[in-house]
């Protein structure tokens, strides 16, 4: 994983949004936040309705509330960079370009949850940041933004470490992401517990994806009505896509919540597109014929992925490459996972030569659906999706493709 | 990272331990769930499995073992609890909230049949040709879910070639479901870290270090990970094939020496439930195989005590009286995976275990000398097999330095598990064999060479030959019926301190070596035994601080859970009620002996007037009874 690229951190481009994207300051949120209770950065929090930006879309104030609340000499606060989901690049985006939003969310963070640490686990791929992400931090010391009696304010110490992880993407999995920390082999644990009281060397850890940490950080300086006002009533604030695949303008945006797939498609200029993968492998699949659906937790969540596929795409081709990936990076810990992924991708290969039967992939998709409720993570438990919505939005290409009448019956 | 501590096993192989109320009758000590629509009401903290065991509900499971950390893996266990998007595994899952529980709902049938669908898809072999037919977990899964075809396939080719480098223990991956309960049993029962995970996704596999074979890298051959597999992907590596050969070789005097363990043990191969012992029955299972003479073990077990407790007393004596510089505290070395572990992880104290070899080496130098001397026999055709409870006595009697009869001492060393294969293939049913004794010149044994196979039994049989040459009295008069309790029990670790107030005469065998005990008498004799690994860790660590256990004298180590009853060539299952109900056999047995103290067998003082003249720990006994060790390190070339 070496890289020679030098990097240097800031803005490449004039980036505009409504939310992540507008006008930030180094500390400001910090020292907005130190001038409040940790009660009051957690009730404007609650008010921002901020969700998990990672995919999950779990409550941030919730989150936080509960590790502030639990009992311990320490705590941790994790900002989860470990950017792996197939088709998203937009945390990259903000460490190298927004590096002050993150950090300064991390610091808010660990004031309002009482950690004293707060942890990086930067992707292994993004090891070409490493350096300059320290060169950052080391600034911040400087600045008496991270260390003892942060600001001057009395008995707040916090720093931050960066650790590189190692290239397997289901330590995207944030208790395979702690137990990688920890220096073992990444595989996810049994929930319960949890990670907000036994996380981290067994403390009360928050994890949180870096978009997240972010959005903290406009929450805390310009309150979290402000920020509720963007998107919907469900889905507060903007997200920012990923946006790769068949169109003229792929790249970073910032979109209110709420925005339609067919707006994005858009502004992106995409033009005979004729399905969209949103929320990279383990998401959903959306047909032309659903473009009017909207990008929000109540309707088609996401963490951010957009991956446009035009008409000349073989959308089987799509699903074998989604499934080999899955097979490739089950953590192999629970059954379902790890071979039963390989079965979907099996099954994929059968129509690909055409030899399958339709009674053959029902049980199929049937095994997709056990894997959804039985499998340890949420790898596991979304790897099916991809199949299963694949093969149903796209039964007539899949099924009737130019095989010599070889088509399952 | 500042405070951070390795742990041996990851936390995703362990469970939430959610401290149990001590009085769950307070208010919030328990909880009332549902299960299936049934009200139960357990303490705070309980698992789903272990609540659906009170009620009665019948949940399968395949990684979880009542040894073992909670792993939660093969989601066999998979139940649905009400307001939860998917199924939770039972065995991992503490209940902290009063949640209601369904167990047989159709989404839980299914995913449970895929599960084992999966596992068997991916299962190279056939049943009837693997030594655990009839006795494997995932067929009687396969069994309980009506599995009659492969749904999603079946293996046809191997993936993996089977790893049969070691003495001792033979992995066969291809047969692997991952449970981890080897990796779990290695790494958090016995704390030594062999076998883990390597690879992921479809590639997972248990492997070693750098995928060695077992036998170049640390594995200590306790065989515990055998004992916990729920397929046939482990097993001991099996010489019944060589012990038939000799059998019918009319040229092969094949003798066999039995250990107590698997007297205690073997009835459960034959459908008996644990706890008797059929050493009667099974000495003449064992001449109508067709082994030429059947030895008990407990009559070398009875000689490593006047060897091993004479080294003792040497060994004191040079400290105190001498005031030389010895290895104190001394170990046992009856445990051959002991032994092996003392020489990996902690070499610079090989100087500390006692010289004396195991009763099963003994017993081997012994046969091929003594033995065959004086029933005219020539060395060179006698076969002797060991019947052990253990895999790592296969490789001690293979160790090169086990050869002081001038021959390979003990040429065999074979499980319980296999002589049971062995009695079943001749057609006979142990339970309904007659009795009849053991074979002259070694004869009967002392109820002190018998307890060596419990946790505890080496001590105990040490201190009741010891306190009666020390102190001139009867044992029977400082512990009742000679039950030395202090050391019983399971506890993984336990310490007493024995006072000596008065003291007798030097007995005759003794003589030689000290003028008299006087320099004993106020003292006071600090003992310890542990059993496992993981705990002769802590006890090693201990010393090497220079703990309370670096002032014992004499520290009994076992490297099985239990001892040697627990030992890894004895039968599956195992847990720790039937490790319990084996030693009830084995302290039952020494009850109902006549003679219950080594030093008073009259075949070792025998053999001590007739052949090991120089008295015990003397030139002979050094020669054939006393061993080496090793300094191996962790170093994996």
């Amino acid at each position: 994983m070496q890289n020679h690229l030098e990097v240097k951190l800031g803005k490449k481009t004039d980036r505009k949004g409504p939310v992540i994207f507008s006008e930030y300051k180094r500390g400001e949120a910090i020292k907005k936040a130190l001038s409040m209770s940790r009660e009051d950065i957690l009730f404007e929090l609650k008010d921002s309705k901020l969700k998990g930006r990672g995919g999950a879309g779990f409550p941030t104030s919730t989150k936080w509330m509960l590790t502030a609340a639990a009992k311990a000499e320490k705590k941790f606060i994790i900002c989860n960079a470990d950017e792996g989901e197939p088709g998203t690049f937009k945390d990259r985006v903000l460490l190298m370009e927004y590096p002050e939003l993150v950090f300064d969310g991390m610091v808010v963070g660990g004031y309002t949850i009482g950690a004293q640490l707060g942890i990086v686990y930067l992707r292994g791929e993004y090891e070409y940041l490493l350096k300059p992400l320290e060169d950052y931090l080391e600034e911040m010391r400087k600045d008496n933004l991270l260390g003892k009696n942060i600001l001057g304010k009395e008995g707040f110490d916090f720093d931050i470490e960066i650790v590189l992880g190692s290239g397997a993407y289901v330590c995207g999995e944030e208790t395979a992401l702690i137990e990688s920390l920890e220096g073992h082999r990444g595989e996810p644990r049994n929930r319960p517990p949890y990670p907000i009281n036994t996380g981290f060397l067994g403390r009360p850890t928050s994890v949180n994806n870096i978009e997240t940490l972010a959005a903290v950080s406009h929450i805390v300086v310009k309150g979290g009505k402000w920020f509720a006002k963007f998107g919907t009533d469900k889905s507060s604030g903007s997200k920012l896509f990923s946006v790769s695949g068949d169109c003229e303008k792929p790249g970073v945006y910032e979109l209110p919540w709420g925005t339609k797939i067919s707006e994005l498609l858009e502004i992106v200029g995409a033009k005979n597109a004729k399905a969209v993968q949103i929320g990279g492998a383990s998401g959903h699949c959306i047909p032309k014929s659903q473009f009017d659906r909207t990008l929000a937790y109540e309707d088609v969540p996401t963490g951010g992925s957009v991956m446009i596929f035009n008409e000349n795409r073989d959308m089987l081709h799509v699903l074998k490459n989604f499934m080999e990936f899955f097979v490739d990076e089950s953590c192999g810990q629970c059954t379902p996972c790890r071979i039963g992924n390989v079965k979907l991708l099996e099954g994929v290969e059968m129509i690909e030569k055409g030899q399958y039967t339709f009674a053959h992939i029902n049980k199929l998709k049937e095994l997709g659906r056990t894997m959804q409720l039985a499998s340890k993570c949420g790898l596991g438990q979304s790897s099916p999706n991809p199949f299963i919505s694949i093969l149903e939005n796209f039964k007539d290409e899949i099924f009737n493709r130019g095989n010599g009448g070889r088509n399952g019956r | 990272m500042e405070d951070k501590k390795s742990l041996r096993a990851p936390v995703s192989q362990k469970p939430h331990v959610v401290p149990k109320p001590e009085h769950p009758e307070y208010l919030g000590g328990s909880i009332t769930v549902e299960i299936n629509e049934k009200k139960l009401t357990v303490p705070f903290g309980t698992t789903i499995l272990e609540a659906c065991k009170q009620a009665q509900i019948h949940i399968p499971t395949l990684c979880h073992h009542e040894d073992l950390c909670v792993a939660g893996v093969c989601r066999v266990c998979v139940v649905e609890v009400e307001g939860m998007r998917t199924l939770q595994a039972s065995c991992a899952f503490p209940i902290t909230a009063p949640i209601k529980i369904k167990t047989t709902t159709n989404a839980v049938r299914k995913a449970r049949k895929h599960i084992i669908d999966l596992l068997i898809s991916e299962h190279y072999g056939e049943c009837y040709s693997c030594f655990r037919n009839n006795n494997c977990e995932l067929q009687s899964l396969a069994k309980e879910y009506g599995v009659d075809h492969y749904n999603f396939g079946h293996v046809t080719q191997p993936r993996y070639e089977v790893d049969n480098s070691s003495y001792s223990v033979v992995r066969d991956m291809d047969k692997c479901v991952l449970c981890k309960r080897c990796v779990r049993t290695c790494i958090d029962l016995q704390e030594v870290g062999v076998l883990e995970a390597i690879d992921r996704g479809h590639n997972t596999h248990i492997g070693t270090f750098f995928d060695k074979p077992l036998a170049e890298v640390i594995c200590i051959n306790c065989g515990q990970c055998i004992n916990r597999c729920p397929t046939g992907a482990l097993r001991a590596n099996d010489p019944r094939d060589e012990i038939w050969a000799a059998i019918d070789d009319p040229t092969k005097h094949v003798v066999i020496q039995t250990a107590p363990s698997p007297r205690a043990a073997i009835g459960e191969e034959f459908g008996q439930g644990a706890g008797k012992s059929f050493t009667g029955e099974l000495n003449t299972a064992l001449r109508r195989i067709g082994f030429d003479k059947v030895f008990d073990t407990n009559f070398t077990a009875d000689l490593t005590i006047i060897e091993e407790g004479t080294e003792l007393i040497l060994r004191l004596y040079k400290a105190l009286v001498k005031k030389e510089i010895v290895a104190l505290p001394q170990f046992t070395s009856c445990s051959p995976g002991w032994v092996k572990y003392l020489e990996h992880f902690y070499p610079e104290y090989i100087d500390n275990l006692s010289s004396a070899k195991s009763p099963q080496q003994m017993f081997g130098a012994l046969i091929k000398t003594f033995y065959a001397q004086k029933a005219g026999i020539d060395p060179a055709n006698i076969v002797s097999v060991a019947l052990m409870p253990c895999s790592a006595k296969k490789f001690e009697c293979n160790r090169p330095e086990m050869n002081s009869s001038g021959y390979k001492d003990v040429d065999y060393g074979l499980t319980t598990r296999e002589l049971a294969q062995m009695i079943k293939e001749a057609g006979i049913f142990l339970p309904e064999m007659p009795q009849s004794h053991f074979d002259d010149p070694f004869g009967e044994a002392s109820g002190a060479g018998l307890i060596f196979g419990a946790t505890g039994g080496v001590m105990e049989a040490a201190l009741r030959s010891v306190i009666e040459f020390v102190t001139g009295k009867r044992v029977e008069d400082v512990y009742a019926n000679a039950d030395i309790t202090p050391v019983r029990g399971f506890e993984g670790i336990r310490y007493a301190e024995i006072p000596i107030t008065e003291v007798g005469p030097v007995p005759k065998l003794l003589q030689h070596l000290v003028p008299d005990w006087n320099w004993l008498k106020g003292a006071t004799l600090k003992i310890a035994v542990c059993h496992g690994t993981a705990n002769a860790k802590k006890v090693m660590e201990d010393i090497k601080a220079g703990g309370k256990f670096s002032e014992c004298h004499f520290i009994e180590f076992m490297a099985c859970p239990g001892g040697c009853l627990g030992g890894g060539g004895q039968p599956i299952p195992t847990n720790e009620e039937i490790r319990k109900k084996r030693a009830e056999a084995i302290y039952n047995e020494d009850k109902s002996l006549p003679v219950r103290k080594s030093h008073e067998n009259r075949h070792v003082t025998e053999l001590y007037d007739m052949f090991l003249t120089d008295g015990p720990c003397g030139h002979i006994s050094h020669k054939l009874l006393h061993t080496h060790y090793v300094k191996r390190g962790k170093f994996i070339a």
